[in-house]
């Protein structure tokens, strides 16, 4: 079966900068792959030419087998789905029926059906009637969320799905993008949180300076060496109780004590004797 | 379904309104007469004066609801209405230019100037759209538009050759629908109807638009077609209303919000209610021009003017929310 995606010498210029210089990688149905890279490493750009939404200078993009530049828009629609990083709505409608803008083509009914489930996935579904634009930052991240799993398309793509929310909410649409692969879509999904990311996907991408700097398994893609060349951190992804969790500190500052695996590991438990407040 | 059919008997009763009264109160036994017999002198009235009259002000009321409903959803912002990216400045400069040349008497010509004005600003903004996607660049090239149209109209006003003509060119940018009859409305039906289809086809489109033009474009939909449907559809029906009645302000900005809470929002379902609740307001507006009693009628674009920019500012306030957001 042909890759849901295939990237082939990607090539992006944005005025007289080069911002993706011969990518090549490509995402498989029923499978998570992460793409991760410091601010400006080019992520976005990467996604937004990968779906033709950006001019490309050089290389081939494939979508479902076929080279994008044949595909109408109605087809690449059918092969693929984005979320962008952007979150504004424009309009205060209500949420079961932002969601239903995914089901493209389906009879009303049928897309208002699909749009409150994809919504009770989010454990948003009490709120279908409720205006976009009077919920919080992450009701809203989860409507749209919503609104990308109801295209049921073989291939979603994420910008950052994750960001700005708890952590609840974070694991929670990386569950659900996940419980898509595993039921056969390849899924694309961008984030800055190295540990989640690892944690969710089946492979890494890591993009930087418009290069690719590594592509494999979790571990393997964001070993140490990478750590340190592509995002400045001395330390490793080390395994914990709750799964993977970045142990990691600055490179040039040598005073900041930031070990994440740390805080995750800080007991939340009231001591022996205290009581609940 | 509900709301169109209160807007259809809303729409009934304020066209019956305007039939019914004017700058002439008429006794029961008039009405009567007229009723009877329309060639009557108050059937006359009543139907030949009042009635074309009042179904311009409707047909141009619903030209610019609808327009302005198009304005907002393509350009995502609650503040846009039909003359935002200059096509009533360009129509209004058209017409004066005509009239200045002295084509105010031939038959036609100050309408077809108008629409060839908005058109011409219409095709322009449409080329300016497909080259730029983000609405913020599309209303400030908008705005340079309406501006330069506003400099050319002041332009011609400067070189105007009397003060009949600057009197009569100012008279009919104000807007009004007096003394139209009924030979007045066919030859502005034919681009309104050609607007509104394209606009209507454009619906899904802008339903689409509200997550944006990324979401939108991978939607599925011909994104660039519509985007340049939805402007000429707009560019017409606005060209349309301002060869019939003059620039008219402020309906094509508040029909929509009157409207937005009972569908939801839909920038989609929007539409159609927002042309009713537009006649319904300038029909109510001619008739508020009518019967206030002043020396010399009010101008229509005077009154929605004076009645507009109060809830204008109430839109702002109410659509506040949507910037925070």
């Amino acid at each position: 079966m042909s890759a849901a995606l295939e990237l082939r010498g990607l090539t992006v210029t944005r005025r007289d900068r080069r911002v993706l210089e011969g990518v090549s990688f490509g995402a498989e149905r029923g499978e998570m792959l992460g793409l991760v890279g410091p601010n400006g490493a080019g992520k976005t750009t990467l996604l937004r030419a990968a779906l033709g939404l950006q001019r490309r200078e050089g290389g081939e993009v494939w979508l479902g087998g076929a080279p994008l530049e044949r595909l109408s828009d109605a087809r690449r629609a059918f092969l693929a789905a984005y979320l962008p990083q952007e979150r504004r709505v424009a309009w205060n409608m209500p949420a079961e029926d932002v969601v239903a803008l995914g089901a493209v083509g389906l009879p009303a009914h049928q897309a208002l059906a699909v749009a409150r489930e994809c919504l009770e996935q989010l454990e948003v579904g009490a709120l279908a009637r409720r205006g976009v634009l009077d919920m919080s930052g992450g009701e809203r991240a989860r409507v749209l969320l919503a609104r990308l799993l109801a295209t049921g398309a073989p291939l979603l793509v994420a910008d950052e799905p994750a960001a700005g929310l708890d952590p609840e909410a974070q694991m929670l649409i990386l569950e659900r993008l996940r419980a898509r692969a595993r039921a056969g879509a390849a899924v694309v999904v961008t984030s800055h949180d190295l540990a989640l990311a690892a944690r969710a996907c089946d492979r890494i991408a890591v993009l930087h300076s418009g290069a690719l700097a590594a592509l494999g398994a979790p571990r393997d893609a964001l070993s140490p060496k990478v750590l340190a060349t592509v995002f400045g951190l001395e330390g490793a992804l080390v395994d914990a109780p709750g799964g993977l969790v970045l142990s990691a500190r600055r490179l040039t500052a040598q005073r900041t004590p930031a070990s994440v695996d740390g805080m995750a590991e800080a007991s939340v438990a009231p001591r022996a004797g205290e009581p609940y407040a | 379904m509900r709301l169109a059919a209160l807007l259809v008997l809303a729409l009934a009763a304020a066209f019956a309104l305007s039939i019914a009264f004017g700058e002439t109160m008429l006794s029961l036994g008039q009405y009567a007469q007229a009723l009877s017999d329309p060639g009557s002198p108050p059937g006359e009235i009543l139907f030949a004066i009042r009635a074309p009259r009042g179904a311009c002000a409707a047909l141009v009321g619903a030209a610019l609801g609808l327009a302005g409903a198009v304005m907002q959803g393509l350009l995502r912002n609650p503040l846009a209405e039909p003359g935002v990216l200059g096509v009533s400045a360009w129509a209004g400069c058209a017409a004066a230019l005509a009239i200045t040349l002295g084509l105010g008497a031939m038959a036609g010509a100050l309408e077809t100037a108008a629409l060839l004005g908005a058109l011409g600003a219409g095709g322009v903004v449409a080329v300016i759209a497909a080259r730029f996607r983000e609405p913020e660049t599309l209303i400030l090239f908008g705005i340079a538009l309406a501006a330069l149209g506003g400099a050319l109209t002041a332009l011609v006003f400067n070189l105007s050759p009397s003060p009949v003509t600057t009197a009569e060119i100012l008279s009919w940018l104000q807007g009004s629908v007096a003394n139209r009859d009924w030979s007045d409305l066919p030859p502005a039906l034919a681009p309104m109807g050609l607007g509104a289809a394209l606009c209507l086809y454009a619906a899904e489109g802008l339903r689409m638009l509200t997550l944006g033009d990324e979401s939108a474009a991978m939607s599925g939909l011909p994104m660039a077609r519509l985007r340049v449907a939805a402007l000429v559809g707009a560019a017409l029906l606005t060209g349309a209303s301002v060869s019939l009645a003059g620039v008219i302000g402020f309906v094509g900005l508040a029909a929509p919000h009157l409207v937005r809470g009972a569908v939801s929002d839909d920038p989609a379902r929007t539409l159609a209610p927002s042309a009713l609740a537009g006649a319904i307001l300038l029909t109510l507006a001619d008739l508020l021009a009518r019967v206030i009693p002043t020396e010399e009628e009010l101008r229509l674009g005077v009154v929605t003017a004076l009645f507009g920019a109060p809830l204008f500012a109430l839109v702002a306030w109410r659509a506040s929310r949507s910037w925070r957001a």
